[in-house]
């Protein structure tokens, strides 16, 4: 019997050839088979990101999607340790029954995908790391992976961490494997902290009158004590009607004027601390003659869904940029992103969401170079069908490319893992 | 001294010192070479002094460009290196090597920019964690992770060890709280990995450094996050009748939703050693002290206190006090923090545990040292980082009389052993060191110590810096395991451990 055949009749293969193990044994057999055969194979969890970087060149496609479901939820220890392919949205549930959340805000990429919502699996979000609007308060998600069980590149079952915060025991490979695009492990077993929600929500909207004025603004709400979980920049980009449509429908709320460029910023905690912090931030920002709105917690919830669902970029057809700057250079990029492409911005201030239009994608080489000038980095989300992979998806200088290959190289001596989803060579 | 394997000496680097150090001398300013005997004793061992060594040479390099030449030269003659930073460790994490070259970070300690804009401290390695929360709280800002030794410890070994403290539950550790490492590897290449910004895009190489114990490389430059000072701290200083109905009200606080600051537990035998040393005004009569530090703005904090208020009562407290000033909050704190020494005061010797285990898990751990207390003869006093579950065990014995020191031996490592038992690890902030080094199989399998042992050696291909370090030498679990304090000589006994 061929090895080939072997693999098939142990572990579930579909008529695309797409491999189906059912636990981490199979993981394990199918990956030292494939070592063994020197057969790369792409991961696949539920499909939900997996067009987020370049395209892996395997012969093979192997899906973890039936390495799923709850093993242990703890809500008094702050934990949940879930199959690595357990849904977002299962977690969510049982989380939200018992009052507690995952803080980092999980973005829903199925919008920008296809307009549905598809918020994928665990293993996928911690594989990417891409944190929604609470990340300047909360870390990403990389911060709240407590440990976690994957099967290297050789086959071998290897874990790391635990189920507690404070935990020096070995290399941090969690904080590793975060943003590795599946690339060093085949991910089993996550666990991930939780934390309680707030009893509630405000959301606060100014409207600055110029540029310079956003990031007074931005840095007097990071540099505050009331501390806030979300801030918010939409611009007016009025020159682009097509996108003031949209913009218009995305951020359709009472008490909201979504025409002309506004602020948001979230408050959050029970409701006599809501409003102290909104009133001393009100006169920190110096607010009290100027126009705001208040969104209450029934508007202020589907608010910053529709934020981290990046709905305003709903079906995009164009180059979707992500890119995160130290903050004091983000009224410089509003400048330069000015009716030039549709984005907003995140993060206080720190992560801009770019689309470029599909007959602009030179530019995308300029906002790189920007990017890196401003201390930054930046990454291709999404491609337009044009796309002729001129610039690569990923940047990455000459020493930690080199040092990533070495890392590669210790989990995954014979690039099986996703070769190439994150660079050539890794 | 204790005896502990170490890895074999290479006569060959030791009979080729002068050479060395006369090598070393051109790499550096001659005044950085340390290579007479009386030159090295300070650097003979870390905060675990039950093990010295005499390294072959200190050097004391001034900038980046010094260290990489200087691992360059190492690399190419095969030279060990051990890097240092204050010195503090409790694990034996910078112990030297008799053949090695000890590499001290001291020079490097210097702030190099205050970035308010960015919320950000760039900074040398050897600037301690303290200096930057100074360099900036005029302006209302501070660096949240607080381990004890704060005062004393460099941010550059906090990265190493990745330092957490008291208010890790709600703030985070090291690696929560940095943006951006400069390191130079074993080779020389110097290298950079993010920056004032948020998260990077690729592999988290700095969050693979931090926590590494210096094993992968040297860390020449650090930018850390900075926080505005909460509006208002405060403190309740709450005493219970017994362990379980503490543990319980410590759990619920937590189930709760409430995130305190930082939440501490003491057992009675703590709380009466350190009311004897302190003078702390603690409640003698209870068998277990919690202290719940809560933060945020006048009314949050009002509100978090009277949840508190309530959990605690319904838990039967027997006392329960409210911190009202600035001053009296500090008080609540005077004994905690007086934990060590007061152990130090009430036996010749104390070794100091640093397991985790799950908050749920403290009545029973309480439970299960008592019995070994009682087994081994010898006491004990635990204090508990109770919000994030960091346990510390003290055990006080006499390190003169050779029985008891072994017998303290088998009690620490089974504490340790019942940590990982009980869903917990070996080491919650201290690091792996040599202290525990042969207790790592007590948490990992083979599979598990080869692929850490496979990143080493992809990133340092000779094993040249640190050896020795973190991975069981022996194949075997050694019955290790502890910091060891003799006398209340601590090596650094002004510095409060919690």
């Amino acid at each position: 019997m061929s090895t080939k055949i072997k693999i098939n009749s142990q572990i579930f293969q579909d008529s695309n050839n797409i491999y189906y193990p059912k636990d981490e044994s199979e993981v394990s057999d199918l990956i030292r088979e494939l070592y063994k055969q020197d057969s790369p194979t792409e991961i696949i969890g539920n499909n939900s990101k997996s067009f987020i970087g370049n395209k892996t060149q395997s012969a093979n496609t192997t899906s973890l999607s039936k390495i799923s479901g709850i093993i242990n939820y703890r809500p008094e220890e702050l934990y949940i340790k879930v199959k690595a392919c357990t849904p977002i949205n299962e977690i969510e549930k049982i989380l939200n029954e018992n009052n507690q959340e995952l803080a980092f805000e999980p973005i829903d990429f199925g919008y920008i995908k296809d307009g549905k919502s598809n918020k994928g699996t665990v293993a996928g979000y911690l594989s990417c790391n891409y944190a929604g609007s609470r990340r300047f308060k909360v870390g990403s998600v990389r911060d709240h992976v407590l440990g976690f069980k994957g099967v290297n590149g050789k086959g071998d079952i290897i874990k790391s961490g635990g189920t507690v915060v404070k935990n020096v025991t070995g290399y941090d490979l969690s904080k590793l494997i975060a943003g590795s695009f599946g690339t060093l492990v085949a991910l089993t077993e996550i666990t991930l902290k939780v934390l309680p929600k707030k009893d509630s929500s405000k959301t606060v909207i100014i409207y600055p009158s110029n540029l310079e004025q956003i990031y007074d603004f931005f840095n007097k709400l990071s540099s505050s004590s009331s501390e806030i979980s979300g801030a918010v920049f939409v611009p007016e980009q009025s020159k682009d009607k097509d996108f003031v449509t949209k913009k218009n429908s995305v951020f359709k709320f009472n008490d909201l004027k979504s025409n002309i460029s506004f602020i948001a910023f979230r408050v959050e905690g029970d409701k006599i601390s809501i409003e102290e912090k909104i009133n001393n931030l009100k006169k920190e920002l110096e607010l009290n003659n100027s126009e705001i709105s208040i969104l209450d917690v029934y508007q202020s919830e589907p608010f910053w869904k529709k934020v981290n669902n990046l709905e305003i970029f709903e079906k995009t057809e164009h180059n979707l940029l992500r890119m995160v700057i130290p903050p004091a250079n983000g009224s410089k990029l509003c400048k330069h992103l000015e009716n030039n492409h549709n984005y907003f911005v995140d993060w206080c201030g720190s992560l801009f969401w770019i689309e470029v239009n599909n007959k602009k994608e030179e530019k995308i080489k300029d906002l790189k170079k920007m990017a890196k000038d401003f201390g930054g980095y930046l990454t291709v989300i999404k491609t337009s069908s044009e796309y002729d992979y001129g610039e690569a998806i990923f940047t990455v200088d000459k020493v930690r490319l080199m040092i990533s290959e070495k890392v590669k190289q210790s989990f995954d001596p014979k690039r099986i893992l996703n070769p190439g989803k994150m660079y050539r060579g890794v | 001294m204790s005896e502990i394997a170490l890895p074999k000496i290479d006569s060959s680097i030791l009979n080729r010192k002068s050479e060395i150090v006369k090598k070393l001398s051109k790499l550096t300013n001659i005044e950085n070479v340390l290579s007479e005997a009386d030159e090295l004793r300070p650097y003979e061992t870390d905060a675990l002094s039950v093990y010295t060594q005499t390294p072959l040479a200190v050097v004391l390099p001034e900038n980046t460009e010094e260290v990489s030449e200087i691992l360059k030269y190492c690399h190419s003659e095969n030279i060990k290196v051990v890097p240092r930073g204050a010195g503090t460790g409790l694990s034996g994490g910078a112990l030297p090597l008799q053949d090695a070259i000890l590499l001290g970070l001291g020079k490097f300690n210097k702030i190099l920019e205050i970035d308010y804009k960015n919320k950000c401290v760039v900074t040398q390695p050897g600037v301690t964690n303290l200096g930057i929360t100074h360099a900036v709280q005029h302006k209302g800002f501070y660096y949240a992770p607080d381990p004890s030794s704060q005062l004393a410890c460099s941010i550059g070994g906090n990265v190493a060890e990745n330092s957490g403290g008291v208010h890790s539950l709600k703030y985070g550790t090291t690696t929560n709280n940095i943006l951006g490492v400069q390191m130079v590897m074993m080779d020389g290449t110097i290298c950079r990995f993010g920056g004032k910004s948020f998260d990077q895009e690729g592999y988290d190489l700095m969050g693979l450094i931090c926590g590494s114990e210096g094993l992968l490389g040297v860390v020449t430059e650090v930018t850390v996050k900075i926080l505005r000072t909460p509006e208002v701290v405060r403190a309740a200083l709450i005493g219970f009748p017994s362990i379980k109905e503490g543990g319980d009200a410590a759990s619920e606080i937590i189930s709760s939703g409430i995130v305190p600051a930082g939440m501490e537990i003491m057992d009675k035998a703590l709380i009466e050693a350190t009311d004897n040393f302190s003078k702390a005004g603690y409640p003698r009569d209870a068998e277990l002290l919690l202290i719940v530090e809560l933060d945020g703005t006048v009314s949050e904090v009002n509100e978090l206190i009277k949840k508190v208020e309530a959990i605690c009562k319904k838990n039967n407290c027997s006392s329960l006090k409210l911190s009202n000033s600035e001053k009296e909050r500090l008080s609540f704190w005077a004994g905690r923090k007086a934990a060590f020494p007061a152990c130090g005061a009430m036996a010749p010797d104390y070794y100091c545990m640093d397991g985790s285990i799950p908050r749920g898990k403290l009545a029973e751990a309480l439970l299960e040292i008592k019995k070994l207390s009682e087994k081994y003869e010898l006491p004990v006093a635990n204090c508990f980082h109770a919000g994030d579950g960091n346990l510390h065990p003290l055990i006080m014995f006499d390190g003169n009389d050779k029985e008891q020191l072994r017998k303290t031996e088998e009690f620490g490592s089974e504490i340790l052993k019942t940590c990982v038992r009980l869903g917990g690890v070996i080491t919650g902030e201290h690091g792996v060191g040599i202290e525990k080094r042969e207790l790592m199989c007590e948490m990992f399998n083979d599979n598990d110590i080869q692929q850490q042992l496979s990143i080493k050696k992809s990133l340092d291909e000779k094993n040249l810096l640190n050896p020795g370090k973190v991975y069981p030498i022996l194949r075997k679990c050694a019955e290790e395991g502890r910091v060891h304090v003799h006398k209340n000589k601590d090596k650094f006994p002004d510095l409060p451990r919690f």
